[in-house]
């Protein structure tokens, strides 16, 4: 039950992602000039009908975002008083500071008139508490806390895994920095840079802009790199449904994201596209983040992390691919 | 220890808060006089009988882009103020195609250490039919600005000032006034409304009174003015600036034209 609710806020955090995106996307961030008020109502009984043009983006999100704070409330305190493993319990709480923070920051972004630094700062904020509600959804799932019967254990992978999901969180910052400082058709053309491979003159903007297309490259050949890891030692070992999936799937979100990159420039920043690619990053972090955790999981488990593993009969991991080869066949 | 991490969270929630609406407040609270009275400098007065004026039109030469088509139906009160097409105020071109209105010229250089009376009466801006009445105009540092909303729906009032402080204040109310002073000048300070993305204004900040704006017959004029050589700078919110010299002899009125380039474009207005 409490994995299923937690999968829900994940799920309601998506949706304030998507919130939040459509207001800086609709340059609807200053629409309610007040906070924690709305033109001096309180948040929740301000009048729907005044709620029009850009106040409804705005304060639909302020909503979204009060709805998903009380939710990780209620998550915090269902895991303080539900989970056996300790350090999950305090993660519950370290998600509720987060949301909190998170919409502080949000707060002092429309007091102070949208700074790029708060404003990017509650962009990077958002990330990490939504990987937090997918962490948390994953670490209460059945399949986490039950031991599997050939866990993986792949030190390269979860290098690559852990590099991936810190380049895709370098490459959300970027793009939230690009968003808010105005940057986001520094560079007018695409695939093309000003008609060139490299752009031919600078300045700032550009500069953020050329950096958020380069990480593009980087993330798409780290996300390949952990997929194709995935896949190797699939077809080495088999029966890695749980990284397969996600690596997959990342592959795809991936190559959607690209092209709505491509597009938000070719469309001048059309609103849905620009919003959906903010989305869609968000997505591609939370899978990168699922197949680094799933990677790790061994390891964790075996400094004694998982408490509730602790009573499970340790079973052998695969460490070295060689026995496992001579494992996996002596068991056929 | 977790009651002890609560109290710090909730201390520092407020603390922030306090903070910020203090970053929030606007320049409305400061005494008028004051501010009038750093703007009076202390210099000479000017000699009314031998005080010139410069008349003039501001021409935009070629065909200036079409305005962009206004879309309100985001609020339904701005749909039912406005039944014809609505259209952005960037060019206001007279009916010869030439003359250019909402242009706002001042003397820039040339005024030296003149002393001028306190502005008299209030500077007005109306949020009206969901636009800004006036789109372009000026007034002086100290002088109050009267922020009106006759809409019945909500406006914010946002001035994204680079020597000013920065403002933005809700008017839920049909009928809400505010006011605010400028304390420095500054040509200049745009006004929005967040709420509804096409509203936007433009108000030069002055520290002296030789400033107009052309009307939608492009015709502009600064009277009262000391004898002198001084520089004249037209703006326009797309078209940029344009200066030039003039020498204004006691009691002399001079005709200016100020002429814009229109910017290439494929449909014209």
């Amino acid at each position: 039950m409490l994995h299923r609710f937690s999968k829900f806020l994940a799920g309601c955090t998506v949706l304030l992602i998507l919130a939040g995106s459509l207001v800086t996307s609709n340059d609807a961030g200053l629409s309610v000039p007040d906070w924690p008020t709305s033109y001096g109502w309180n948040m929740f009984t301000f009048p729907p009908s005044m709620w029009v043009a850009n106040i409804l983006y705005e304060h639909g999100h302020r909503l979204i975002a009060s709805s998903v704070g009380f939710l990780t409330i209620i998550m915090a305190v269902w895991l303080w008083f539900a989970e056996p493993r300790r350090w999950l319990r305090w993660f519950g709480v370290a998600a509720l500071g987060a949301v909190i923070a998170q919409g502080v920051l949000g707060g002092l972004t429309v007091l102070f008139f949208l700074p790029a630094a708060i404003s990017t700062a509650h962009a990077g904020l958002a990330e990490i508490f939504f990987c937090m509600t997918v962490a948390i959804a994953l670490f209460t799932s059945p399949r986490w806390t039950a031991a599997p019967a050939n866990p993986v254990d792949d030190a390269m992978l979860r290098r690559v895994a852990t590099a991936t999901t810190a380049a895709i969180y370098t490459q959300i910052l970027l793009g939230a920095t690009m968003r808010h400082t105005g940057a986001g058709l520094a560079i007018p053309d695409f695939p093309w840079m000003f008609g060139h491979v490299i752009p031919d003159h600078w300045s700032s903007a550009i500069a953020i802009h050329f950096s958020h297309r380069m990480g593009a490259l980087v993330v798409t050949l780290a996300v390949l790199a952990t997929s194709a890891r995935v896949w190797y030692h699939n077809h080495h070992y088999g029966g890695r449904g749980e990284l397969t999936r996600p690596a997959t799937l990342i592959v795809a979100l991936v190559a959607t994201q690209v092209t709505l990159g491509a597009l938000t420039v070719l469309t001048q920043r059309n609103v849905w596209i620009n919003s959906v690619h903010v989305v869609v990053g968000a997505l591609v972090l939370a899978t990168s983040l699922v197949i680094s955790l799933r990677a790790w999981r061994v390891s964790i488990a075996e400094r004694g992390l998982r408490t509730a593993e602790s009573a499970i009969p340790a079973r052998p991991s695969i460490r070295n691919p060689q026995s496992a080869i001579r494992n996996s066949g002596a068991r056929a | 220890m977790l009651r002890n991490a609560w109290v710090g969270v909730l201390g520092l929630a407020l603390a922030a808060s306090v903070v910020a609406c203090g970053g929030g407040s606007s320049d409305a609270g400061k005494p008028a006089e004051s501010a009038a009275a750093s703007a009076a400098g202390g210099g000479q007065k000017v000699d009314p009988t031998t005080a010139g004026s410069v008349k003039g039109m501001v021409t935009v030469d070629g065909a200036v882009p079409k305005n962009e088509p206004i879309k309100m139906n985001a609020d339904p009160v701005c749909v039912k103020e406005n039944t014809s097409p609505q259209f952005q105020e960037t060019y206001e071109v007279g009916a010869d195609g030439k003359s250019l209105g909402n242009v706002f010229v001042y003397v820039k250089d040339g005024l030296g250490n003149y002393s001028y009376d306190p502005p008299t009466g209030e500077a007005q801006i109306d949020q009206k039919n969901c636009r800004y009445h006036p789109h372009v105009f000026g007034m002086r540092v100290g002088q109050t600005l009267t922020i009106v909303n006759s809409d019945p729906t909500l406006h914010n009032i946002h001035a994204m000032p680079k020597g000013n402080q920065e403002f933005n204040n809700g008017q839920p109310i049909q009928g809400m006034k505010m006011t605010h002073v400028f304390s420095a000048k500054e040509v200049m300070v745009p006004f929005k409304c967040d709420v509804h993305g096409w509203m936007n204004a433009y108000v030069g900040v002055l520290d002296h009174p030789y400033f107009a704006t052309s009307d939608k017959d492009g015709k502009f004029d600064i009277s009262n003015l000391p004898p002198g050589t001084y520089t004249l700078e037209a703006w326009h919110e797309k078209l940029g600036t344009a200066t030039q010299s003039v020498t204004i002899g006691a009691k002399e009125s001079k005709d200016v034209t100020f002429t814009f380039k229109a910017p290439a474009a494929t449909t014209t207005n």
